[in-house]
C-alpha cells in the first residue's frame, strides 16, 4: 500500500484498464495484477452470478494449441485422460500427473479439429509448456496463445446474453465447443466453466478483448465479478483448485477424481497406462487409497479454512481441510479436505479445529449447490 | 462527554467518561474485508489486553482478529451480531459495535489516534 510499488513486476491482462475503470481492488495473483472484487463485493458479485451472470476475466490462464496428426495420442502420454476418443469440438477435463501419480495440473482438452485446444492454470503454465516440450515437443507442436483473452461468463442469463450477441451459442451443449463470432469478434467459444452454472468461456484476441468485455457487460443480466466470488462460486460447486485441493502430492484417485479417468486408459481399457505415474494409479484403483478428498460441512456458523486440522471424535488426527470458507448461496460454512478413508463416508462425524476449536463437521457431498450446466 | 480514538489496525474506541468504553471497527475496515459473516465476540466479564484478539471477524475472503484498542474488562457484548454481522458494514460506528469494557488504569488509550489523526492515517493508505 502506499507509494510502495509492490506490484511492479507482474503482468497484466488486456482487461487491466477496464478493472480500474470499474473500480476493481487489484491484487497479485499467479504473477498477474488480477480484480480480486469491484465496489459491489464478493457476496452481490457472488450471488449475481448465481442469479443473473457474472464476467470473470481468465486471461492469466494458459493458453495452448497442440498442432500435428499425433497430437491426441502425444497428449495421452501425459495424461489418465481418453483425449483420441474426444469428438471434434468436445472438451473434457484433464490431468498431468507425475511419475508418482500426483498431479502436476489439471486443465480443459478442446477437440478443435485441426488441432488441440487446451487451457492451464496460470500458476503453472511456464512449468506445463516446458513438460509438454520436454515429453511430447518432437510429436507435436506446442504453440502459446500469449496474445490471447479469456473470458468467462457464467450465471443462469448467461444463455440469453450470449444468444443476443452470439447467435451460434444456441447450438452448444455443455461442454462442446465452437469457433463463432461475439459481438463480432472471431472468438473461440467452449460451454463450460467453474462455477457448477450453466456458461462460456471466450477465448479472445486480446486485441479485442476490452471491446468483447465492453460488449457483455453493456448486457443488463452482466456484473464483473472478481476472483474472490470465483473462489466461493468454484467451492460451492465442489470443484478443486489447484495448488489447494490438489498438487503433486495427491493422486487423482484420493482427490476423488476417478470421474476424469475413463475406463479406455483404466486397467483393462483398450488404452490403459503409458502416462506417468499410470502403475501408482492403477494401483490405486484397486487396492483402494488411505486417504480421501471429501466434502465438509461444518455444524456452526464458523467458517472452517485451509489449513484447519480435521480430528476423528478420539480426537486423533485424520485429515486436513484444504479449501473452505462461507457459501453465499449455500448460506453458510462449508469446506472440503482429505481425510483418511475410514472417515470418508457421507455423515461421518468430524471436528475441525478452528483457532484450537474443535467444531463439528460432517461428510457431506459434493457440490453444496445443484449444477445447472446446458445439457441440451 | 464521550471521545473516540483509532488504531492502527482500524478499531475504534469511544470512551464516556474517561471510563467506559464501546468497541468497534471503522468504516475503513469494514470495507477492506468486505461483507461480513461470522462474528465471534469476548465474554462479559473477560479481561481483554491493548492489542491483543478480543474476539474474531470475518468476510467471505478471509478470517481476521478483532484486537482490543485499549486494556479494560468486558461489560456487555453486542448479541445482536453473531445473527446478523452485516451490522458491522451497514453501521460500523454505530449498531455495528462489538463490545463495551471498563477501561483499565493503564488502559492505554493515550497511545491512540484521534480522528483528525486516523483519518489522514487512512488517507495514506487509500
Amino acid at each position: 500500500m502506499g507509494n510502495v510499488d509492490l506490484n511492479s513486476n507482474l503482468a497484466r491482462t488486456p482487461l487491466y484498464d477496464l478493472h480500474l475503470e470499474l473500480g476493481a481492488r487489484m491484487v497479485p495473483f499467479a504473477g498477474y495484477e488480477m480484480p480480486v472484487q469491484y465496489p459491489d463485493g464478493v457476496m452481490k458479485e457472488h450471488l449475481h452470478t448465481r442469479d443473473q451472470a457474472g464476467l470473470f476475466d481468465v486471461s492469466h490462464m494458459g493458453q495452448v494449441r497442440i498442432h500435428g496428426e499425433r497430437a491426441a495420442a502425444a497428449l495421452e502420454t501425459l495424461v489418465p485422460v481418453d483425449v483420441l476418443g474426444l469428438a471434434a469440438n468436445r472438451q473434457r477435463y484433464a490431468l498431468f500427473t507425475n511419475e508418482a501419480g500426483g498431479i502436476l495440473d489439471d486443465f480443459m482438452v478442446t477437440n478443435a479439429g485441426d488441432h488441440l485446444f487446451v487451457v492451464v492454470n496460470a500458476a503453472c503454465k511456464e512449468q506445463d509448456l516446458a513438460h509438454m516440450e520436454t515429453h511430447i515437443g518432437n510429436d507435436c507442436r506446442i504453440q502459446r496463445l500469449a496474445d490471447r483473452g479469456l473470458i468467462a461468463i457464467q450465471g443462469p442469463g448467461s444463455a440469453a446474453v450470449m444468444s443476443r450477441i452470439a447467435p451460434g451459442t444456441r447450438d452448444l451443449i455443455f461442454m462442446t465447443a465452437a469457433a463463432l463470432d461475439v459481438a463480432g469478434i472471431p472468438c473461440y467459444v467452449a460451454r463450460s466453466g467453474y462455477t457448477g452454472e450453466d456458461g462460456f468461456e471466450i477465448s479472445v484476441p486480446g486485441d479485442r478483448a476490452e471491446a468483447l468485455a465492453r460488449a457483455l457487460l453493456e448486457q443488463p443480466e452482466v456484473m464483473p465479478v472478481g476472483l474472490g466470488a470465483r473462489d466461493s462460486l468454484r467451492l460451492e460447486a465442489g470443484l478443486c483448485l489447484y495448488g489447494h485441493d490438489i498438487d503433486t502430492t495427491t493422486s487423482p484417485v484420493e482427490a476423488s477424481l476417478m470421474w476424469a479417468l475413463q475406463k479406455v486408459r483404466r486397467p483393462g481399457g483398450a488404452r490403459a497406462g503409458g502416462y506417468p505415474g499410470a502403475e501408482v494409479i492403477a494401483e490405486q484403483l484397486v487396492n483402494g487409497v488411505s486417504r480421501r478428498r471429501v466434502g465438509l460441512l461444518p455444524q456452526t456458523k464458523a467458517p472452517v479454512r485451509e489449513g484447519a486440522e480435521i480430528v476423528n471424535p478420539g480426537g486423533r488426527s485424520v485429515g486436513r481441510v484444504t479449501s473452505g470458507g462461507f457459501g453465499p448461496t449455500v448460506g453458510g460454512p462449508i469446506a472440503m479436505g482429505y481425510v483418511e478413508s475410514e472417515y470418508s463416508a457421507l455423515d461421518t462425524k468430524l471436528e475441525a479445529l478452528v483457532r484450537s476449536k474443535p467444531q463439528p463437521v460432517v461428510v457431506a457431498k459434493t457440490p453444496f449447490v445443484s449444477q445447472r450446466y446446458y445439457r441440451g | 462527554m464521550s471521545t473516540i480514538r483509532f488504531t492502527r489496525d482500524h478499531e475504534w474506541v469511544r470512551v464516556e467518561n474517561g471510563a467506559t468504553g464501546t468497541v468497534g471497527i471503522t468504516d475503513f475496515a469494514q470495507k477492506q474485508l468486505g461483507e461480513l459473516v461470522y462474528v465471534e465476540l469476548p465474554e462479559v466479564g473477560a479481561d481483554v489486553e491493548q492489542g491483543t484478539e478480543a474476539g474474531v471477524i470475518e468476510s467471505v475472503k478471509a478470517a481476521g482478529d478483532l484486537k482490543s484498542p485499549v486494556t479494560g474488562s468486558v461489560t456487555e457484548v453486542n448479541e445482536s451480531l453473531p445473527d446478523n454481522p452485516g451490522k458491522v458494514n451497514e453501521d460500523p460506528l454505530g449498531e455495528g459495535w462489538f463490545f463495551k469494557l471498563t477501561l483499565a488504569v493503564n488502559s492505554g488509550l493515550d497511545s491512540l489516534m484521534d480522528q483528525k489523526a486516523y483519518e489522514e492515517y487512512v488517507k495514506d493508505l487509500e
